[in-house]
């Protein structure tokens, strides 16, 4: 069980959130109002998508002080906490990629279907890409097509046709790219990767611990970030580490853990 | 070095291009997905080009409606997705007196200000007669009142009974002895709020709700009915001065006189 701890963890707080905000619309449950681009919660704390409403600024639109606050109290978490908190522990796709990841190694293996390669880079410039052509279009251009968005308002209000977006990204990455939208083009995920990149929480490596079985890499869906595994102790540094954890539970050396890395205990 | 410039450079250029051709599929995409023309919105909406723009798409008027009268777009409505709207015939707004929809919406895109007037005491109150989600318009040629069948399903419904919508009497030339009592829809009044649509007994309703910028005119400042006072009210709009410029009147009219020719 230890083995899938935060694996369990992640789930449950991914699928308590939807249901929250599900039962906030079908019951009128005050603990979470809305929807994952702009809530309410316990009747009192806006919160809002921190890129939504850059998007949505971008278009020159001034935001109403609701919307504005919400933002900014969700970006601070996110900034805080380091990571892609959002991504690996909130957003409902990172159920569906790891669904299709999952499939991809355990039917298909990487020696029978090569990934595609793309650079993990192209991120960042549909995340700026996604700001140029709201500024144009004068609407916010990636909430017009995420599937994100379809999914969680699917989820909460129903999906209409929305299921071929999320069906798009399910296979996208069970045939095409391994984590591809996830981990190489997803512009909310180049947002978190850049507010996430001071955070204190990150996955801290021992070399002293590490037996060299590249099990971590093995598992984790933006392997640049465990660069230091092999070569010297430290913590990961880049902001596209989702924080989830898997590296954690496949080691069997207690090599990784998370870490507060401005701690003195931290060296 | 050259070679890893070069690259560089290469580089730069094909991701370039990437973003170039992937950001105009994306932009054809939104551009089609923007253009819902008959799309009714919740009350207290920004004017459409203005509301797509700030919605940020969380749904929280849809929850706030006690009738269950909104829904968020999903793909495949032909709508610009996730944004809330309403139809009238299956489900009108029925006008609560608190609009609970508009005050939840942290974006404002649904502006409380545009539904709220000064009560006597000064406090500014919200007031769902003042919206304009939409005009009621009347095809005169199936609705059956018109033909002079005695019918005042509309007029009932409405909720601004005799300002939005009135009934007109007119002889029955066709029996010659019986009236027309004919539903007429005022603009001023109307809010869009579709309890007429929905009322209407013909069996597709022969009363409905557009969107008011794609059924009514526009006079200009030429046009002002001097014996209305609302109308004149528009003259505080009007510039000081009115002139008229065309290529000759940049010139002074005394050089005419002075020209060769004259």
């Amino acid at each position: 069980m230890k083995k899938y701890k935060y694996l369990i963890a992640r789930r449950l707080t991914q699928s308590a959130i939807l249901f929250l905000f599900f039962a906030g619309n079908a019951s009128g449950w005050q603990v979470l109002k809305g929807n994952l681009s702009s809530a309410k919660a316990f009747d009192l704390i806006p919160l809002s998508d921190p890129f939504a409403a850059l998007q949505i600024t971008s278009t020159g639109t001034l935001l109403a002080w609701n919307a504005v606050i919400g933002a900014v109290i969700i970006f601070l978490i996110y900034a805080i906490a380091g990571g892609r908190l959002f991504c690996g522990w909130v957003c409902p796709v990172n159920m569906v990629t790891d669904l299709a990841n999952r499939l991809r190694d355990v039917f298909i293996g990487d020696a029978a279907l090569r990934s595609w390669e793309i650079k993990r880079g192209i991120r960042y410039w549909v995340t700026g890409l996604s700001l140029i052509l709201s500024a144009l279009l004068g609407v916010a251009a990636f909430e017009w097509i995420s599937p994100i968005g379809t999914l969680h308002r699917g989820i909460i209000y129903g999906i209409g046709l929305g299921w071929a977006f999320v069906a798009a990204v399910f296979f996208f990455d069970l045939f095409a790219v391994k984590n591809g939208f996830c981990g190489h083009v997803c512009p909310l995920g180049g947002f978190y990767a850049l507010t996430g990149r001071f955070g204190f929480l990150r996955v801290g490596y021992d070399k002293d611990k590490c037996t060299l079985c590249m099990k971590c890499l093995d598992i984790c869906p933006e392997k640049q970030v465990l660069y230091m595994v092999g070569q010297q102790s430290g913590a990961v540094v880049s902001g596209e580490c989702i924080n989830c954890g898997r590296c954690i539970e496949v080691c069997r050396d207690n090599a990784l853990r998370f870490s507060n890395i401005y701690s003195k205990k931290f060296s | 070095m050259m070679p890893e410039r070069r690259a560089f450079l290469i580089n730069s250029i094909r991701n370039l291009g990437l973003a170039a051709s992937g950001g105009m599929v994306w932009s054809v995409f939104v551009e089609e997905g923007k253009s819902a023309p008959f799309i009714l919105r919740p009350p207290g909406a920004l004017p459409e080009a203005k509301f797509i723009a700030s919605c940020i798409k969380c749904g929280m008027c849809v929850e706030a409606c006690p009738y269950d009268a909104l829904t968020l777009a999903e793909p495949g409505d032909n709508k610009p997705v996730g944004t809330p709207y309403f139809i009238p015939r299956t489900n009108p707004c029925y006008m609560c007196k608190d609009i609970p929809c508009v005050p939840v919406c942290p974006s404002g895109a649904l502006d409380a200000s545009l539904v709220s007037k000064k009560d006597l005491n000064g406090e500014t109150r919200l007031n769902i007669d003042l919206a304009k989600m939409g005009l009621a318009v009347i095809d005169r040629e199936t609705c059956v009142a018109y033909a002079g069948i005695q019918c005042d399903a509309c007029y009932r419904a409405c909720p601004l009974i005799d300002k939005a919508i009135t009934v007109e009497y007119t002889r029955l030339e066709r029996t010659g002895k019986h009236a027309i009592l004919a539903p007429v829809v005022h603009s001023s009044a109307c809010t869009g709020c579709g309890l007429c649509e929905k009322a209407c007994v013909t069996k597709k309703a022969s009363i409905f709700i557009l969107p008011r910028e794609k059924v009514m005119g526009e006079s200009d400042m030429s046009y002002i009915k001097g014996w209305d006072a609302q109308d004149e009210e528009r003259l505080r709009e009007a510039p000081e001065e009115v002139t008229t410029k065309t290529p000759r009147s940049s010139k002074n009219p005394v050089d005419y006189l002075n020209q060769e020719e004259f």
